[in-house]
């Protein structure tokens, strides 16, 4: 049986405790408000994008590099985490899919790359001892343009010295705030796009200037570096979602505990109460 | 014959601006070019520079960091890396930059370039564009 002392210090702590949840919960609904526009903003712009190059692409065949389809052998997987803890299943989920996904391919024979982003997926390999081509972090948090640039840029060149022969992108894609999605997305080689949801029907008689392989050599390689900045959006804006619901659950978790061991303090303290009683009772009786 | 032009601007940071306009000047990696309603579709990159648009009596001045312009018929298109409204700039920043590049310019060694030389161009036009608000 807990002494009055020791649940009155539990109760301290998981109130403290609940202080903490709660403060990581105000503040990651402040930073998913702020991730969660510049997600929407970036949206417009890389689907804008996209009807354009598919209106580029999408009457001619392979004009690039980057739109080729080699024989595949290397398949490089970009796996985006967080690089911080304390956000439920978040980065459990995209570690579960990479694996399971990673295993796959090996079983087909291909060779795997690993390219890893964020401190949580970092960790977690090491310990498995898998080999990583190239890590990335504290690229979230800030979600600075040119630092992003440099992981879509280093993954281009990769591709384009034929290092690696396909290119997939594991993420959290955010749905509500409540629901995040992990998605397999293939970044490289792009996929001819058809042209969807946009009504823009191109005219066959388009004027490029300079010329339609100058515009497609500077633009697809742009389209790559916006598709990860705008995943790496999308990651912190579920990063940060996930966080508050999870710091919401063990706020909520703790305000329970709390009534527990509420409860029972009070019960050890009528105990101790009605016992000193009867020590006081017992010894009246005896004076007698 | 359409008589409107749609000019839309977006960039990473969200749409800048989206209304009719009836006359659009921008200047494309290959030279200046003019948008009129009923224009041949054509697709440009754009470079550093001033982006006009006329509406009746109204003159509005952007701008354009780097980007791409589709125009179809009705309709502009611009995706640009950065775009400011004439209004918008921050004089005194620009002209802060325009200082950094010029000095690290001056110096020979130890500099990127192209990099102080574009980040000039860019400080420049702001400063041009900027003069143009009313």
């Amino acid at each position: 049986m807990a002494t009055l002392r020791d649940i009155k210090r539990r109760i301290t702590a998981v109130k403290n405790t609940k202080q903490i949840t709660k403060a990581m919960k105000m503040v990651a609904a402040a930073k998913l408000r702020k991730a969660q526009t510049r997600m929407l903003e970036m949206r417009a712009y890389a689907d804008k994008m996209n009807s354009v190059i598919a209106g580029l692409s999408g009457e001619s065949e392979s004009l690039h590099p980057l739109l080729t389809v080699r024989s595949r052998k290397t398949v490089e997987v970009i796996v985006m985490t967080s690089d911080r803890g304390l956000c439920g299943a978040f980065n459990s989920n995209i570690l579960k899919t990479a694996a399971r996904f990673i295993a796959e391919l090996k079983q087909e024979g291909f060779n795997v790359s690993l390219n890893v982003v964020g401190k949580k997926a970092f960790d977690y390999f090491k310990r498995r001892n898998v080999p990583m081509r190239k890590t990335w972090t504290g690229l979230s948090g800030k979600g600075i343009y040119s630092d992003v640039q440099k992981v879509a840029v280093d993954v281009i060149d990769n591709y384009i010295n034929e290092t690696i022969d396909e290119v997939f992108l594991i993420y959290n894609e955010f749905k509500t705030v409540m629901a995040q999605k992990v998605t397999t997305a293939k970044l490289l080689p792009v996929a001819p796009m058809e042209t969807s949801g946009e009504k823009t029907e191109m005219p066959a008689s388009f004027i490029y200037e300079p010329s339609r392989e100058d515009i497609l050599n500077q633009l697809l390689p742009k389209n790559i570096e916006v598709q990860v900045y705008r995943s790496i959006l999308e990651s912190q804006a579920s990063e940060e979602a996930a966080r508050m619901t999870a710091m919401e659950n063990a706020t909520q978790n703790a305000d329970e505990m709390i009534g527990r061991l509420t409860l029972q303090y009070n019960k050890a303290r009528q105990a101790n109460i009605t016992k000193e009683l009867m020590d006081i009772v017992g010894g009246v009786e005896a004076l007698k | 014959m359409e008589s409107k032009l749609k000019l839309e601007i977006v960039t990473p940071y969200g749409m800048v601006f989206n209304d009719d306009v009836e006359e659009i000047n921008a200047s494309g990696s290959e030279g200046e070019f003019g948008v009129l309603p009923g224009h041949t579709p054509f697709l440009a990159p754009l470079k550093i520079g001033m982006l006009t648009y006329k509406r009746g009596s109204e003159t509005g001045h952007f701008f354009v960091n780097w980007g791409y312009a589709e125009v179809v018929p009705d309709k502009v298109i611009i995706l640009a890396d950065s775009a400011e409204k004439s209004e918008e700039i921050e004089v005194e920043r620009a002209l802060a930059a325009k200082k950094r590049a010029e000095e690290r310019l001056k110096q020979a060694e130890n500099v990127d370039h192209t990099r102080a030389l574009a980040s000039l161009e860019r400080a420049t036009t702001r400063i041009q564009v900027s003069e143009k608000r009313k």
